[in-house]
């Protein structure tokens, strides 16, 4: 196992004085390769917070946190970005797709960004878009998508190049339960495939898809589920 | 579930045996119910005494016997799947009895009983989305009996998620809790 993302004694504190919030506190996670994660809590438990300081999107107030072998606290505000655009996927609560642009560029965006050349950027967000069944909606701007076909939009952007760390917040958002259940499939794909996914949502439907599931409590880690055992306990039943 | 129904509606398509009841009623449920095949035949015959099904009156007592429904079947069959199930009043629920039960505890960590439950219902889920994932794409029966058993657990851990707000919301709340004010609410005798 290849560890992708790891966090040891992580705390966020917001404000100060009476105003000062503890959004996460001591918190410590190994997400390995192959491996999914789903990361449940009620409003305010840090669920979100954990993820943005997973994808250096902030800092952490204090502890470490390695992506991928990499200390983020030893990099460069522009070594953070370059990471961000080179090996972690983020799939945001909102989705944050940029009207503008069609499916193909909103996909192709990062590798752009990084120095790809524009058309083979727009090749490979392309073939990102065939893989998850939108090669017809390609050409399509985000408003003239469905909520489903947005959100895999979304994820096609998070998985694109060479991404191996995959942050999700809230990824089936408002879908209903079986368009929930197709997005959630990418990403179980995604993992086949090597990649380390993180999932943070309050939906125990969805976290039942994961390897592990962790449950965050007023910033704190309280309990994980154990290794998942087989399902062949459940087919015994006697139920009629 | 009631296998007497279940086998109405097999035969409703066609003339079976018993043994092909059996495998038919796994197949179609996902295989997550087993059928006993004695179980088959007690029903079938309870069915031919009420006048539900027919046998086939040359095929003897065998394995092979066919078995028919009956018109008095259809109506039965049609009438039971528009007749809501059982459910009032509600049946006394357990986990709801020992959440209860915790708040009247001293020294219980009521948000901890509530997570031991949490957790224990989550890996049940766990290992019902694994028989899911696990399934082939065509797999209708066996998709919608999962989907059932995650559904009702879903709403089990909604409520332990609602119960836990009600808990942090009360915490915070500077009043005198039932919980530590002498005489217990006799929270077991209304239901």
């Amino acid at each position: 196992m290849t560890t992708m993302l790891q966090m040891r004694r992580v705390s966020k504190v917001y404000g100060s004085g009476h105003t000062e919030v503890n959004a996460l506190r001591e918190v410590d996670l190994v997400v390995d390769r192959s491996e999914m994660v789903a990361v449940m809590g009620p409003s305010g438990s840090g669920k979100s917070t954990l993820l943005t300081i997973a994808g250096s999107l902030e800092e952490a107030t204090s502890g470490d946190v390695w992506v991928d072998g990499a200390d983020l606290s030893m990099m460069s505000a522009d070594d953070r970005a370059r990471l961000r655009r080179r090996s972690i996927g983020y799939v945001f609560q909102d989705l944050n797709l940029l009207p503008g642009l069609t499916a193909t560029e909103n996909v192709s965006l990062p590798l752009e960004l990084d120095g790809s050349d524009s058309g083979h950027a727009q090749q490979t967000a392309l073939q990102a878009l065939r893989d998850l069944g939108l090669a017809d909606r390609a050409d399509h701007f985000p408003d003239d998508l469905s909520g489903g076909e947005q959100q895999r939009v979304a994820i096609a952007r998070a998985m694109v190049g060479s991404r191996r760390l995959l942050l999700a917040d809230e990824p089936s958002g408002a879908l209903d339960t079986v368009n929930g259940e197709t997005v959630i499939r990418l990403l179980r794909d995604a993992c086949k495939r090597g990649m380390a996914v993180v999932v943070v949502t309050h939906d125990a439907q969805l976290a039942a898809w994961a390897d592990r599931v962790i449950f965050l409590r007023d910033g704190r880690m309280v309990d994980h589920t154990g290794p998942a055992p087989g399902p062949e306990s459940l087919l015994a039943g006697p139920e009629q | 579930m009631s296998v007497r129904y279940a086998l109405l509606a097999l035969l409703s398509n066609g003339p079976k045996f018993g043994l092909r009841l059996q495998q038919e009623f796994e197949a179609k449920t996902g295989e997550v119910w087993p059928l006993n095949v004695g179980q088959v035949y007690t029903t079938l015959q309870r069915l031919e005494r009420d006048g539900l099904v027919a046998s086939d009156e040359d095929g003897g007592d065998g394995p092979q016997k066919d078995f028919r429904i009956t018109a008095k079947g259809h109506r039965e069959l049609t009438g039971w799947l528009r007749t809501p199930p059982p459910g009032d009043p509600p049946p006394r629920d357990e986990l709801v009895i020992k959440v209860l039960v915790a708040l009247q505890v001293p020294g219980i960590d009521v948000g901890d009983v509530i997570q031991a439950h949490r957790k224990h219902l989550v890996e049940m889920m766990q290992r019902y989305t694994h028989v899911k994932a696990e399934a082939a794409a065509n797999d209708l029966g066996l998709s919608l009996v999962v989907d059932a058993e995650l559904f009702r657990l879903e709403g089990v851990v909604r409520w332990l998620d609602t119960a836990d707000v009600r808990l942090s919301k009360r915490d915070a709340t500077p009043t005198t809790s039932p919980a530590v004010s002498g005489t217990p609410e006799p929270v077991l005798e209304r239901r």
